[in-house]
């Protein structure tokens, strides 16, 4: 290898290092690779062993699990469809109320917003997601829930004609309820997020738009949204992954009744809420405890799936920038904290 | 939006758009800061005077159905001790699987494995890790006890470690690479480049994500819910049931007592303090970083 006359015993150049002062370097070296590998030992471990804890209750329930409707502890029959039916409306709630005005907020900060406001406008925005979802959990029940119970009950009724949204009776604690305070959990992340796509759109295009004589509007419609539309579904997809999985907030509104409501202002039941309220009751009934387990997998692998489709979306619209994204914190102080 | 002479104006009906859509994206801001708005003020209007009503820090909650239900001093205590224990676990792996992928792994396949998985955890919802635990460590009494504070400080370790690992590449990555080809051009090993050039001049950065982390965890319930349980009286044994603040939230919301429920109000706007202090702290120290 090395140019040879200087060499010195041990058959190495003298540019070489000795054995032992290289020792430190290859410790160095395989224990942070060995850390590495430790996450997806962890990730592995975790879904090996959740398989095996479910395997009483997939034996027993088998596929009824996920589209039985019957949720009986007492009688040990544990047909999940409304758990998951519940997650599902739930998020799908959160997504319409919240994916909206996250992303008009985001649009709104990156380029419509006076320059001085930009900063403090993107900071009361992520602040949103510093608020523990224990903490929306009780501003919602004591606050959010009977304050719009009487909103909810007028709406019901003045438009009952309307499949799912009137017809029924409120109750106080249903999926809308649930999902809006979900739209509100997911904001901060889905916002930060389309801020950091959007900041990402050329100039040029912007400029060309504006050139041709567009409206700011029209150059937002044009240029900007088509470019970032991408990056923007993988944001969206991201908060659903939210949505789906959140556990605190969601058990304290959504009424816990293991039924499928007919409309949005019944009360229901989610895969999350229902592992968070049962599992201590459970633990000394393998099966309903399997059950929920079970449960819990069936979530695992909704999310997992949400969030695989997410970052596929984010990965191509982000292209060469790699977004530092994903914990809506990490996001500093808007376009301009990113990674210089 | 002036026209030029020559060019014909923007129709009114155009101009008209503009502004209508502009302005809706406006009221949307103002309409996502409501809630943030409306929180805020509860949480000073129901927990300011639990804040200021005698022995709400320094005394422990009691089961007691009447009288005084207690304050929130072991809920505090207990929260900073597993919060404390997680990042004591976190932060340090999260920054050397961080190493790896920059000094090491890089662009190679496996650090690319690496990386998308540490991005699938980010999205894993809270409350599998405190599931996971819970399988692993609860119901095996690992330790001999079934519920126990460390059990949770693994949980939220978990739950920080990928924020800590995204924000720490991030920041490794800005370190110029030839700041390191220039101690490796003096003959460093890679492991002082790492101590002596990376590490010290990415510290600011670090911190920040690893406070950000810290507030992270510190507002978690789910994961807590599952490993640590809840006991009222104040204990400083990480291998028992503690009592942290979440999980006391969480377990008064519940109560009939107007009393309890309003502890949970001021329990609230203590631990979104304790949340605010560390988001605080991490944007001042990104901050002075930038400004160096």
């Amino acid at each position: 290898m090395a140019a040879s006359a200087t060499t010195v015993p041990g058959d190495r150049s003298l540019v070489e290092r000795s054995p032992g002062r290289r020792l430190p370097d290859q410790v160095l070296r395989w224990g942070l690779t060995s850390l590495a590998t430790l996450i997806l030992i962890i990730i592995g471990y975790f879904f090996v062993r959740l398989i095996g804890q479910s395997g009483t209750a997939i034996s027993h329930s088998g596929l009824s699990f996920v589209f039985g409707n019957d949720w009986d502890p007492a009688h040990n029959v544990f047909h999940g469809a409304a758990l998951i039916v519940g997650t599902l409306i739930t998020s799908a709630i959160a997504m319409i109320i919240g994916v909206p005005v996250a992303v008009a907020t985001a649009v709104f900060i990156v380029e419509s917003c006076p320059r001085r406001l930009r900063g403090p406008v993107s900071i009361l925005v992520d602040l949103l997601a510093a608020v523990p979802s224990v903490v929306y959990g009780l501003w919602g029940v004591f606050v959010l829930a009977p304050k719009l119970l009487p909103a909810e009950k007028w709406f019901a009724s003045t438009f009952s004609f309307i499949p799912w949204l009137g017809g029924g009776t409120p109750v106080l604690y249903n999926y809308f309820i649930a999902g809006l305070i979900l739209a509100i959990m997911i904001l901060p992340i889905v916002s930060a997020i389309s801020r950091e796509v959007i900041a990402t759109v050329p100039q040029e295009n912007k400029e060309a738009a504006l050139a041709l004589g567009a409206t700011r509007w029209e150059m937002i419609r044009m240029a900007v949204l088509p470019y970032s539309r991408p990056g923007i579904v993988g944001g969206a997809m991201l908060g659903m992954g939210r949505a789906l999985g959140e556990t605190i907030a969601v058990v304290l509104l959504i009424g816990n009744a293991p039924t499928i409501g007919n409309h949005i202002f019944a009360q229901g039941y989610s895969l999350a809420a229902v592992i968070a309220n049962e599992f201590n009751e459970a633990a000394n009934t393998p099966l309903w405890a399997s059950s929920l387990f079970y449960a819990g997998l069936v979530l695992f692998i909704l999310t997992l799936l949400v969030n695989i489709v997410a970052r596929y979306f984010i990965s191509r619209g982000s292209r060469g920038t790699r977004g530092t994204g994903a914990t809506g914190m990490t996001i500093a102080s808007g376009p301009a904290g990113g990674q210089g | 939006m002036s026209a030029v002479s020559g060019l014909p104006a923007v129709s009114a009906r155009r101009r008209r758009t503009d502004r209508v859509m502009r302005g809706l994206l406006g009221a949307a801001t103002c309409l996502a800061l409501v809630p943030l708005i409306l929180i805020i003020y509860y949480l000073l209007h129901k927990g300011l005077g639990e804040w200021t009503s005698g022995g709400f820090f320094t005394t422990d909650p009691n089961g007691n159905f009447f009288g005084n239900p207690g304050g929130i001093r072991s809920a505090i205590l207990g929260t900073l001790e597993i919060v404390g224990l997680a990042s004591v676990i976190s932060i340090p792996i999260g920054i050397g699987v961080a190493l790896y992928l920059t000094e090491y792994g890089r662009d190679s396949r496996f650090a690319n494995v690496i990386r998308y998985f540490v991005d699938v955890m980010t999205g894993v919802p809270s409350i599998m890790f405190g599931l996971f635990i819970y399988i692993v460590l609860v119901i095996s009494h690992t330790g001999g006890s079934g519920f126990a504070g460390w059990k949770g400080s693994i949980a939220l370790s978990l739950l920080m470690l990928p924020i800590v690992i995204r924000s720490a590449e991030v920041v490794l990555l800005l370190v110029p690479s030839s700041l390191r080809e220039a101690a490796l051009a003096l003959g460093a090993p890679r492991w002082q480049v790492i101590r002596r050039v990376v590490l010290p001049t990415a510290t600011p950065g670090l911190v920040t994500g690893s406070l950000l982390a810290i507030a992270r965890g510190m507002g978690e319930t789910a994961p807590l819910l599952f490993t640590v349980s809840l006991v009222f009286g104040l204990t400083g044994n990480l291998n028992a049931q503690m009592n942290t603040l979440p999980i006391q939230i969480f377990n008064d919301i519940t109560s009939p007592r107007n009393a309890v429920v309003n502890r949970a109000w001021g329990a609230g706007l203590t631990l979104v303090a304790l949340v605010l202090i560390f988001n605080l702290i991490a944007r001042a120290v990104a901050r002075r970083s930038r400004m160096a």
